[in-house]
């Protein structure tokens, strides 16, 4: 791996950090709407399986997509201008938060209903096969979403078809309020893909390198042919499910011990360690991912709203 | 009297109806560790305990399935789905299973049943979240659709509906949990599929239900300052639709305004009024109207959402048109 991805990769977590601090902000100024979910203490998820897709790879996950927007390459101020409703926002302003997409760059969405994403991954990995593309669909999903049946009817269809997917589960231990063994029946999500007769593997997700590493091996066996495989990656929200949870299912001790182990600080000291990079440089990057938003969130604030006449554009395509 | 929320008032039907009855339970997503998503349930895990107050995984058919099988068993379930959103992953147990068990098995089987959800839009919540598709579930026989718009209908008609040996939606909106207002303190049933005049008036008839009950009120007193007074038939309940109110206010005012949050086609307008055309018709004085969501999905931008969503000016507008 050269240096300037190492410093790549450091530069769209800290990004990632900074877009969801800024989003919180501008939420509690009434400036942001509806739900917000901040992907903060995820990062090196997003970060480690994006950094391993090929351009032709296509990425789907639910709502909780801030941070797959950027990895994918969405510039921040057009993320930042859809969570405040703007018409320069990826999805003009008519989605939110929940709907980040930007298909230029082979992002099908952000979906809020869920689990009802995963058969839809089963269409874009059988578009892939059916027209001989060599392409792999990412679809990532909470631990939660593998409790309802769309996964199940799409895990195995996936298996049945052999279709080039990678199923992604980010096991951040909660799906709202409700910790993983109170609602699934296995604790680790990866035995779901038992039953499926599917490969399946569990990574640390809050090490970016462990994530990215995994991703490119996993990447290769299907783009081979070898059909899907599902992932789980233990990680952790550190902030509430949506802005405004109570948080009434979880110690506050139980969210400190998992900060401890942030995953932009163990990369930044991985990096350190092994020399890699001064901390002198990684302070730069930080200053420059710092200007981004900056510049971002002042972007989104002056962009228009989008037109009254949106309002009935794009219900259709005829 | 004691003025209290929507909310409360829904929560304290539970508790009563829970104390009473040992066969009453509550299954959903967040109904106990969390308190409901919209704090019905707050404090009922801790007071009846895990076996009656039971969280869920994200399974929506599982959920009303399940409650459909307990059901079956005598118990008296309560299921709740989070948004009426997530109602349509549990359709084909709602319409094809809860609707239909008793008639297909010739009477043998008893479903007494509710499913507790939350309708509406308004809250930024973009096409997915922020629908009002209550007409959906109101077409098929065999399930009983209920939607109050007071804490006082909302608290009788929930006692009702769980005393009730049928299958029944109903459907809480989002934005009235906040709303107070007056509560019998003795306890009080409302009988299911019963329409009720909200306001009395002599001019024009208002025929409405749930969030639209409140626009409507409001686009009553605005209208009262300029002499017009209307009367608001509340139809409470959208299967059975108890037309009769309806038909008695029309035959007074001979002018109606339908007022919904769904989409206008194929709606509670569309049925209303043809109602009111085939059984009253010799009374009809000018065309009847009907206020609706714009027919598109709801955007999140704020400005546009509000834009497709009925205003109390539209009520207005209407009402001083069909005069
Ligand atoms: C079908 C459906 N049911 C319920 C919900 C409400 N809901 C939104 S997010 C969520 C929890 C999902 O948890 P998980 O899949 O673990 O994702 P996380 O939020 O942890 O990223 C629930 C219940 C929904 N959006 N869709
Ligand atoms: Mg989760």
């Amino acid at each position: 791996m050269d240096k300037q991805l190492y410093l790549d990769l450091y530069y769209q977590m800290v990004l990632i950090r900074l877009v969801e601090e800024a989003s919180a902000q501008l939420y509690q100024q009434g400036k942001i709407g509806g739900f917000l979910h901040l992907y903060i203490g995820q990062e090196a998820v997003s970060t480690g399986i994006i950094s391993a897709r090929q351009p032709k790879d296509r990425v789907i996950t639910a709502y909780r997509d801030h941070g797959v927007a950027i990895n994918v390459g969405i510039p921040a101020k057009l993320v930042l201008a859809e969570l405040l409703g703007k018409a320069t926002g990826v999805s003009k302003g008519k989605g939110g938060s929940m709907h980040l997409a930007d298909v230029k760059r082979n992002f099908w969405g952000g979906h809020a209903i869920v689990g009802a994403h995963l058969p839809i991954a089963v269409g874009l990995a059988l578009g892939d096969q059916y027209q001989g593309s060599d392409a792999v669909t990412i679809c990532m999903f909470g631990d939660g979403a593998t409790n309802i049946g769309f996964f199940h009817e799409a895990l195995n269809l996936s298996k049945v078809w052999n279709l080039p997917v990678l199923w992604v589960c980010e096991n951040n231990q909660y799906g709202m309020g409700t910790a993983v063994e109170r609602a699934s029946a296995v604790k680790e999500i990866r035995q779901k893909a038992l039953g499926y007769n599917m490969p399946n593997s569990r990574v640390n997700g809050m090490d970016v390198l462990e994530v990215r590493q995994a991703t490119l091996e996993v990447l290769d066996q299907i783009r081979a042919g070898g059909g899907p495989h599902l992932m789980e990656v233990v990680t952790y929200r550190y902030r509430g499910h949506s802005m405004g949870d109570p948080e009434r299912y979880r110690q506050a001790e139980e969210v400190k011990r998992w900060q401890e182990n942030d995953p932009i600080g163990i990369y930044r000291r991985h990096l350190e360690t092994r020399s890699i990079a001064t901390p002198e440089e990684l302070d730069e990057v930080e200053r420059r991912a710092e200007q981004e938003v900056t510049e971002a969130v002042r972007f989104a604030e002056e962009s228009p709203e989008p037109p009254p006449e949106a309002l009935f554009e794009d219900i259709y395509a005829e | 009297m004691a003025r209290i929320t929507y909310r409360e008032a829904i929560s304290k039907a539970l508790w009563e109806e829970m104390e009473r009855d040992p066969s009453v339970f509550i299954l959903g997503e967040e109904v106990g560790v969390w308190g409901g998503t919209y704090a019905v349930t707050r404090g009922f895990y801790d007071h009846f305990g895990p076996k009656r107050v039971l969280d869920t995984p994200i399974a929506e058919a599982t959920i009303v399935g399940a409650a459909i099988g307990a059901a079956l068993t005598g118990l008296r379930p309560v299921a709740e789905l989070m948004t009426i959103n997530f109602a349509f992953a549990a359709m084909d147990h709602i319409v094809n299973q809860a609707a239909k068990l008793r008639y297909m098995f010739g009477g043998q089987f008893t479903l007494p049943l509710v499913i507790r959800t939350v309708s509406g839009g308004g809250r930024q919540l973009a096409a997915t979240h922020s629908q009002t598709p209550d007409v959906v579930f109101a077409h098929f026989p065999g399930l009983k659709v209920v939607a109050p718009g007071t804490p006082e209908d909302a608290k009788g008609l929930l006692k009702a509906a769980i005393r009730s040996n049928d299958p029944i939606l109903f459907i809480e909106h989002a934005t009235l949990y906040p709303v107070r207002g007056e509560v019998p303190d003795e306890e009080y049933l409302i009988p299911i599929g019963k329409s009720k005049v909200q306001r009395p008036g002599r001019d024009v008839t208002i025929v409405t239900y749930s969030k639209m009950l409140e626009l409507s009120m409001k686009a009553a007193e605005q209208l009262a300052e300029e002499g017009i007074e209307v009367e608001i038939v509340d139809l409470r309940s959208l299967r059975p639709l108890d037309i009769e109110p309806v038909i008695q206010s029309f035959k007074k005012t001979n002018r109606a305004v339908i007022v919904e949050e769904g989409w206008r086609s194929y709606g509670v307008g569309a049925e209303v009024a043809a109602r009111l055309y085939e059984e009253a018709f010799d009374y009809v004085d000018a065309p009847i109207r009907r206020i609706a969501q714009k027919e598109t999905p709801l955007p999140y931008n704020r400005t546009l959402e509000q834009m497709a969503l009925p205003q109390v000016e539209e009520i207005v507008r209407a009402v001083k048109e069909v005069l």
